[in-house]
């Protein structure tokens, strides 16, 4: 019985917890229901991608209707695959929480952080296993509206301008969303993913079928932060509580590209999306732009925290690269970076959030002397950092091997040596903290920072290690993007 | 008893002689309040290491080649382990100075009073261990980690002092080999891989016939420029920037261990990847090696100019690292002359730094103006200095001239005679560059104020000095080793 309903419970039991965390008042007690609500989606995630990985796609029909009427929940290879990395960095976040929040945000705003994180849960984890286009953009403004909550509630006051920036952008890309499903279902007259994608096979010629696709090409793209459609994300990660930015630096992206993987491979198909329409070449041109301006303004930043925030968008521009090819390797590489980003990201922002903790802050200067006062917090930002500049044994080095493989199977050179030279530029952000924390002294009169608690340093460890873990033992990695990618290519162009 | 023959099994071996300096580096952290017993963890360890070698040795000459698989990261591409003969080579010139050299180290770190001295001897520890680990490395992914491990273990040595200089020194090096090896070499990695399916070692290459001879000859620079590590000109600066760490770093790390480690990984690659016969026949070879000869010349003549000991040092290692790089090109008598070469110039080099640390520790200074007169003072340490030069140089009765016979065998043997003369050259250039030092120190009259009272170097450097420059002479005698392990890897 419940087994049957596991589709359906990964997103129930987070939005039915949102208001009782909201009720419980108490920050320890919205906290501990938190991160029950985070594992048992953990372990609902990952008995639904082993599920999926022994029997095939799942597919569960809401309230009995059966689809193509009804919104079918449907869960393939790629999107458990995305429920689990969204699941596990939940739950590690969750881990960490409890002390950061308790520094950060006031006691009586906690529970309104736990209730807006679960919603944000919620409508991540919906937008992933849901099979009806129309049912993404619902939970599409669940995870953005509870997103904006959480970023201003950062202590910052400017957190309050960056949740309006992000506000007006998130919108203005969740109404592109809309339209375009709009318009296809003007079309098609199915909300069905599956159904949608049989029926517009026929419809490449017509005019409203290609501004749906142009509408949520542009869409997506806002919500994934793809340069140039980027600016809403330094100041929101920026300026959110610690924990919020871990959380949304490792998911909330992903999950935009998962949306962005849908519509394009399985909706559309990649003959329409990549032959038909020249998606291949502006995502990779875009995708460039990303690595190199992303990378580039990280280099000159003072706030850490905004110095991550641009790599992010350097990193989502690796992803569309790989996405741009439309072949399997291309797919594998963006996939795998999907869930080896999520866990470096994660990790390095726990370990701001440490730092965070212990200094009062996150700029340059708050890095000086650390390497001595913080060292395993500060060790774990350097094998964070080894790996978003892809050294060999971590996760960074897979994604970077599969992505400059696919673009030398496409014959583009010139691709390959960008993308080398793009995470060269990542050396020289990261050593600039190296240099503050290892060969600076903390200034004059500074307070005596100590090592940050367990409570939040064994929750980055987790991540850091997974992020080692997983650059040398690859079997699950790239079996499941493997398997996912093969899924995208498959539908949609057979019919 | 089972137990124990299964440990030394020799793919057992391999991972023990790996892990063993990794463990000593905790015990170091562990008893960094005592300095003698952690000095003691640091000689036992490295004395142990050498002995473990030695079975593996026997192994190699016997035909053996052992390998293991220590994990699986890439489908068909495993981080594996194998010992061949040249990587048994390197294994054992990394194995048998690091105990000398932490002699010499513990000598120079208290005479010199250097700071973070349990910090030093860790890092030291672990680079050795980076440094094995290159020499096993079973395939040339497992060698990139661990030749990329090498460059990150090694910065905090660099960058050992802690001063502006230092850190300056450190954006050199890592820059420098962090940038080469991810825009060159990973690239040559990746296209290799997608050329053959492959990155295993295999006798005779793995890229024949896989590509055009032009896209080859591609790949082919871009190994030769993304191996950083082997100096190779215009990417040779990191070199004298990591001149700033304390002398012992410079004496195993950047005369052996991480050159040695860019030397060898091009001998790799044109024994196992390219094949010597494929490289012969490819058109860029000739401009390539031309280049390579450019580079020797070309340092020889940096070096005459450099009055900083340490910087010739460093500019003299840059230009025979080039003749290494050389045999690389000429085919199998070239790469049997480069692997005599890594041994030979070990050894000479070894003993110049021994040399230049023991007149900083004992004399305070650095300039070779300065040395007027000092011979008399420090005679076993100038004594040593003219045997390791003499190796450097290649005349007999030092190891050194082996090394060269082969290599100008190898250039007559293609019709090069450019880069035969080349080789001629330099090795007047040497003499140039080298000779003066402990002649002036013998024969100059110094300013008798300033040299008095200096005194021999601590006792453990003398010892540490005299075993290499007796070394230098003895593989004069004794090369037959060598020479046998290097004939087995070509042939």
């Amino acid at each position: 019985m419940i087994a049957a309903n596991l589709p359906a419970l990964q997103v129930v039991i987070p939005l039915l917890a949102a208001p009782l965390a909201l009720m419980l008042r108490r920050g320890s007690l919205s906290h501990l229901l938190a991160l029950l609500v985070s594992v048992v989606s953990l372990l609902i995630s990952y008995s639904l991608l082993q599920a999926v990985l022994t029997s095939g796609p799942i597919s569960y029909a809401m309230g009995g209707w059966e689809p193509p009427w009804g919104i079918e929940y449907r869960v393939d290879a790629i999107n458990a695959f995305v429920l689990l990395i969204v699941s596990v960095i939940g739950t590690v976040v969750m881990l960490a929480a409890r002390t950061s929040v308790a520094a950060e945000i006031q006691e009586k705003k906690q529970s309104l952080f736990y209730t807006a994180y679960l919603l944000c849960l919620a409508g991540l984890l919906g937008i992933t296993t849901t099979g009806d286009a129309f049912n993404v953009f619902v939970f599409l403004e669940i995870s953005s509206l509870s997103t904006y909550i959480l970023v201003s509630l950062g202590r910052d006051r400017r957190a309050l301008t960056a949740a309006f920036q992000y506000l007006i952008m998130g919108t203005i890309g969740a109404t592109f969303i809309l339209i375009g499903v709009g318009l296809l279902y003007m079309t098609t007259g199915t909300l069905n993913m599956l159904d949608m994608a049989a029926r517009l096979a026929p419809l490449t010629d017509s005019r409203t079928v290609q501004a749906a696709f142009a509408f949520l090409a542009v869409g997506t793209s806002l919500k994934l932060a793809l340069f140039p459609l980027h600016l809403w994300l330094p100041n929101a990660y920026t300026y959110a509580p610690s924990m919020a930015s871990a959380f949304l630096a490792a998911t909330s992206t992903k999950v935009a590209v998962y949306v962005m993987l849908r519509f394009f491979f399985t909706i559309f198909g990649v003959e329409f999306s990549f032959d038909v329409m020249p998606l291949g070449i502006i995502f990779m041109a875009l995708a460039l732009l990303a690595i190199f301006a992303g990378s580039l303004v990280a280099i000159f930043q003072d706030n850490v925290k905004r110095l991550l925030a641009y790599s992010s968008i350097a990193q989502v521009g690796y992803m569309m690269l790989g996405v741009s090819f439309a072949t399997q390797t291309g797919l594998v590489a963006a996939i795998l970076h999907l869930f080896n980003h999520a866990m470096m990201k994660g990790g390095l922002f726990l370990a701001l959030a440490a730092v965070c903790y212990s200094t009062g802050g996150t700029s340059i200067a708050n890095f000086r002397g650390l390497g001595k006062t913080m060292p395993w917090t500060m060790m774990a930002i350097v094998l964070g950092g080894l790996s978003l500049i892809g050294v060999p044994l971590t996760v960074g080095f897979v994604s970077k091997w599969y992505l400059v493989l696919a673009a030398l199977e496409q014959g583009y050179w010139p691709v390959a040596v960008l993308v080398l030279l793009g995470s060269l530029l990542a050396v020289i952000y990261i050593w600039k903290l190296v240099e503050a924390a290892y060969f600076q002294a903390p200034d004059e009169g500074a307070v005596v920072v100590k090592e940050a608690p367990l409570s939040l340093l064994l929750p980055t460890w987790i991540l850091i290690g997974a992020s080692i873990y997983f650059g040398i033992d690859t079997n699950l990695t790239v079996s499941a993007a493997e398997s996912a990618a093969a899924a995208l290519l498959g539908t949609g162009v057979q019919p | 008893m089972i137990a124990s023959e299964m440990l030394m099994a020799p793919e057992i071996l391999m991972p023990v002689i790996l892990v063993l300096p990794v463990i000593a580096a905790i015990l170091i952290r562990v008893t960094g309040n005592n300095p003698n017993l952690r000095e003691t963890v640091t000689l036992i360890t490295s004395v142990i290491v050498f002995l473990l070698l030695i079975p593996l040795a026997a192994e190699v000459l016997s035909g053996g080649r052992p390998t293991l698989i220590l994990a699986e990261p890439f489908p068909g591409m495993p981080l594996q382990l194998t010992l061949e003969p040249l990587g048994m080579i390197f294994a054992l010139i990394a194995g048998f100075l690091w105990p000398i050299t932490s002699i010499y180290a513990i000598g120079y770190m208290r005479g010199h009073h250097e700071e973070n001295q349990t910090r030093f001897f860790m890092l030291f520890a672990l680079a050795i261990s980076v440094t094995l680990g290159v020499a096993f490395s079973g395939n040339l992914f497992t060698l990139f980690v661990f030749y990329e491990l090498l460059t990150l273990s090694t910065y905090p040595l660099v960058t050992h002092a802690g001063t502006e200089a230092a850190r300056k020194a450190g954006r050199v090096y890592l820059g420098i080999l962090i940038g080469t090896s991810v825009a060159f070499l990973l690239l040559a990695l990746i296209w290799t891989w997608f050329l053959a399916g492959t990155l295993d070692f295999i006798p005779g290459g793995i890229l024949e016939g896989t590509a055009s001879p032009a896209m080859l000859s591609v790949l082919l620079l871009l190994f030769f420029f993304g191996v950083g590590k082997a100096a190779l000109m215009p990417f040779h600066r990191w070199l004298p920037a990591a001149m700033v760490a304390p002398t012992p770093v410079s004496a195993l790390l950047h005369a052996v261990a991480v050159v040695k480690a860019g030397v060898f990984t091009l001998l790799k690659v044109s024994l196992y990847i390219f094949g010597p016969e494929l490289i012969l026949g490819l058109p860029v070879t000739e401009f390539l090696s031309y280049l390579v000869a450019a580079s020797i010349l070309l340092a020889s003549l940096v070096a005459m100019t450099k009055n900083n000991l340490k910087a010739r040092l460093a500019y003299s290692t840059i230009s025979q690292l080039g003749y290494i790089t050389l045999g690389a090109l000429l085919g199998v008598t070239g790469i049997l002359g480069g692997s005599l070469h890594i041994v030979m110039h070990a050894f000479g080099k070894i003993t110049l730094f021994f040399a230049a640390g023991a007149i900083l520790v004992a004399a305070h200074k650095t300039q070779i103006s300065q040395l007027d007169g000092l011979g008399r003072r420090m005679p076993v340490t100038f004594a040593a200095f003219t045997l390791g030069a003499l190796s450097i140089i290649g005349l007999p009765p030092t190891g050194g001239m082996w090394s060269k016979w082969y290599l100008l065998q190898a250039t007559l043997e293609t019709h090069q005679l450019v880069l035969l003369a080349t080789l001629l050259i330099s090795s007047l250039l040497n003499i140039a560059y080298l000779l003066p030092i402990p002649l002036r120190a013998f024969f100059a009259k110094g300013n008798t104020d300033q040299t008095a009272g200096i005194q021999e170097a601590p006792l453990l450097c003398l010892i540490a000095i005299s075993i290499t420059s007796v070394m230098c002479v003895a593989l004069f005698f004794f090369p037959q080793f060598w020479y046998e392990l290097a004939s087995m890897a070509v042939r």
